[in-house]
């Protein structure tokens, strides 16, 4: 029983910080643009002078 | 660390959205963004890759005009986007998303308890776990079947059902009742079944939307300049910028050519020749001369000319066919879709099962507990789950294919309406034909002719010159190299070929179509004149054949000249009517219609806006003016007609994958409910079945990947 008492928090906290991270994302844009997310990570970033 | 205070303005920039449908690939992200960068007016770029936009933020002295031309330097053609940003769809798409993800998270933690109750969890384990679910359950109804409970609210008000009035019957009476149970030390309690039916809806529903924003996205990528606005002369001899609804009666506007007139107006300098098929479905350009008038929307060809305005906003031609096309729209938005006929049909018949269900175990002797306990089941068993999921998951599946053949589907309710479709109206100009002139003779020229005609027509942004161009380069022509290359707007480009003069321009003889000609003249050679035609689309007829094998007949709508269209009639073997405006090309839709016949309109320019709003549903070209565009509920990319015919069979197609999907999503009813009425429905039973139909449906509809071959 004093698994379950720490077990059941830790499985709902741990799906909750996951829904809050995918909240966040959404939220900064991060879904925005997936295409594009996937295409610059080809772009060679040389420091513009 | 410098002693400077950082300039700290309170001011925020504008920010403007550009469409820049040329941006394909990762090079092309980075040489926008750097190169505008680079530029002083501008503080920052961003590009969206997805939906092919471009936001700038920039200085506030920075105009439109200059901030395409700024875009155009770089390489990429740009179309401003009006308003902001995030618009509707976008919201709903991410407001779905996120009530998505809180129900996805609660079915698997409910999920994870629940699988401990059905494995046999007694007394205290069992009541806590269903106090639990109970404490994941209410927040995530309340949230997440939000969109359900407003849609039912506003369909009942009217004293209408569709397919949320059983969905949020059933997820709010289940709720009560798992509720009690738990207060009640009940074995059963169907929170899993409930967050897990909200979740596959609400996947079902977030499908659906982003079907919508992405063909929206599409669609605005293609939008092409119609006249944002003009150059306005003033008294003082300086010309400034205006938008086109800032525009007034008495304003000198310059058109340069190559622009669409924002206003109509009167001529009061220079003459030039005006393309107007996409207000009329005219193919020929025509000549306009001082004191001549011309309307909003038509492209000046040859030369710059200065127009006094005479109506703007609501006065103008564009207005009355947009009045028009708003008319016309109306019997469309009264189309009910399969889903919420489905509904109909389905949600009192399970309202009726469910109450007969609780009567006959009231009557049978059950208590009024067990009895209600079955009347739940029953409803959470026959709600619509997988009935939910038939359509979107389908024509979701449809929608991506076919985007990928270079169709965009505007909505859903496009896809049901084009399966309908049993006659088809086509326009001439820009739908048959491709709208733009080719050269048809350039095979007759000689090889040093055709290597001048190269390199004079790049010297020039005329449509004839780039015409030729196109074809010349398409052909691996090379360019003779020619020294002092000038052009004179209206007359033609002039430059030296070694030590000949040479030239290319408007046909020095009068012939009838001297608006469809050009001449090369080479000091010492006898002059070629290119002739230009309008070509029909390529796999035209194989088209018309393919529709009328499908059992649609089809017939030429055109605002053009009979004399114009009958060649391209005899061609395809259609009939046409010719000479129609706006119209006329309703009152012909409407004859069809009150025959008892679905016609699907086909059609580009601005003068066919109304008759696209009619038709029952509606194709455009992606060359069609920004109204045809808006107005159709499909528009395709490419030279061939052949996606008109390909849309009508993916249509078709998928209306027969969705009664499909109804067929199963109905059959699977048929085995559950007896169970369900004879109280051998457990929460896991009922979990199990969902989510097994659901998968089902879901897999049918991606049969449908192959629709478009």
């Amino acid at each position: 029983m004093t698994g379950l008492a720490l077990l059941i928090p830790v499985a709902l906290g741990l799906g909750l910080l996951g829904l809050a991270s995918f909240f966040w994302s959404l939220k900064n844009g991060q879904f925005d643009d997936a295409d594009g997310a996937a295409l610059r990570i080809l772009i060679d970033e040389e420091d513009p002078l | 660390m410098t002693a400077t205070t950082p300039n700290r303005d309170p001011v925020p920039l504008p920010q403007t959205e550009f469409a820049v449908p040329g941006v394909r690939c990762a090079g092309c992200i980075s040489k926008l963004e750097n190169g505008l960068a680079l530029n002083p007016g501008i503080a920052a770029a961003r590009v969206n890759f997805t939906a092919k936009r471009v936001s700038i933020t920039h200085l506030p002295d920075m105009t439109l005009p200059q901030l395409v031309k700024i875009l155009g330097d770089i390489g990429f053609e740009a179309v401003p986007i009006a308003g902001d940003g995030v618009d509707g769809t976008q919201r709903e798409s991410r407001q779905m998303l996120q009530a998505m993800a809180v129900a996805g998270f609660a079915m698997m933690n409910i999920m994870l308890l629940s699988v401990s109750v059905w494995s046999g969890a007694q007394g205290f384990t069992r009541d806590l776990f269903h106090w639990i679910s109970a404490l994941i359950a209410l927040p995530t109804v309340a949230y997440a079947g939000r969109p359900f409970f407003r849609s039912a609210w506003a369909a009942l008000r009217k004293g209408r059902t569709n397919m949320d009035v059983p969905i949020s019957i059933g997820v709010l009476i289940t709720t009560a009742l798992s509720l009690f149970e738990t207060f009640t030390h009940g074995p059963h309690a169907y929170f899993d079944g409930v967050v897990m039916l909200l979740f596959f809806l609400l996947t079902g529903r977030w499908l659906d939307v982003v079907m919508r924003s992405r063909a929206r996205d599409g669609v605005s990528a293609l939008l092409k300049q119609t006249a944002s606005g003009a150059m306005v002369l003033d008294k003082d001899g300086k010309t400034r910028w205006v938008e086109a609804r800032a525009l007034s009666i008495g304003m000198d506007m310059i058109v340069a050519a190559g622009e669409r007139v924002a206003a109509d107006g009167i001529i009061i300098r220079g003459n030039s020749s005006f393309d107007l098929s996409l207000l009329t479905g005219e193919s020929a350009p025509q000549m306009a001369h001082e004191g001549d008038s011309i309307h909003a929307g038509t492209l000046n060809i040859d030369s710059p000319v200065t127009i006094s305005v005479t109506a703007t906003g609501p006065d103008t031609a564009i207005a009355d066919i947009a009045r028009l096309m708003e008319q016309a729209g109306q019997s469309k938005s009264l189309y009910v879709r399969v889903a919420d006929r489905a509904a109909r049909l389905y949600a009192p018949a399970v309202h009726t099962l469910a109450a007969a269900s609780f009567l006959g175990w009231m009557l049978a002797g059950a208590g009024w507990h067990e009895s209600l306990l079955v009347a739940v089941a029953v409803l959470i068993i026959t709600c619509p789950c997988a009935l939910g999921l038939a359509v979107p998951a389908a024509q979701i599946v449809v929608a991506g294919a076919l985007m990928r053949a270079g169709i965009l589907v505007k909505d859903g309710s496009a896809l049901e309406r084009l399966a309908e479709v049993d006659r088809a109206m086509f326009d001439k100009t820009g739908t048959l034909t491709l709208g733009r002139p080719e050269p048809v003779n350039l095979d007759d020229a000689n090889g040093e002719q055709r290597s001048i005609l190269l390199a004079l027509a790049r010297a020039s942004r005329h449509p004839l010159s780039e015409a030729i161009r196109r074809t010349l380069e398409g052909a691996g022509t090379s360019a003779a190299s020619l020294t002092n290359i000038r052009e004179i707007a209206g007359s033609g480009v002039y430059a030296m070929a070694g030590t000949c003069e040479a030239s290319l321009g408007r046909p020095d003889f009068d012939m009838a179509s001297a608006g469809m000609a050009a001449q090369l003249l080479v000091a010492g050679q006898p002059p070629f004149t290119v002739h230009f035609t309008d070509q029909v689309r390529s796999a035209a007829a194989e088209t018309i054949t393919e529709l009328a094998q499908l059992g649609i007949e089809s017939a030429i709508l055109s605002g053009d000249r009979a004399s114009a269209v009958a060649p391209v009639a005899r061609m395809l073997g259609l009939t046409a009517q010719t000479g129609m405006l706006p119209e006329d090309k309703l009152d012909a839709i409407a004859r069809q219609k009150r025959a008892g016949h679905h016609v699907l309109m086909v059609g580009d320019g601005l003068n066919d806006g109304p008759a696209l709003a009619a038709g029952h549903a509606s194709i455009a070209p992606a060359s069609a003016s920004d109204v045809g565009q808006n107005a159709a509920d499909v528009v395709f990319l490419g030279d061939a007609l052949t996606p008109v015919a390909t849309a009508v069979r993916a249509a078709r197609r998928t209306q027969q994958i969705v009664r499909q999907n109804f067929a199963l999503a109905i059959g699977y009813n048929v085995i559950a409910v007896p169970l369900a009425i004879s109280g051998h429905v457990t929460p896991l039973i009922a979990a199990a079945a969902m989510s097994g139909s659901s998968l089902i449906v879901v897999a049918n509809a991606l049969r449908l990947r192959a629709v478009v071959r």
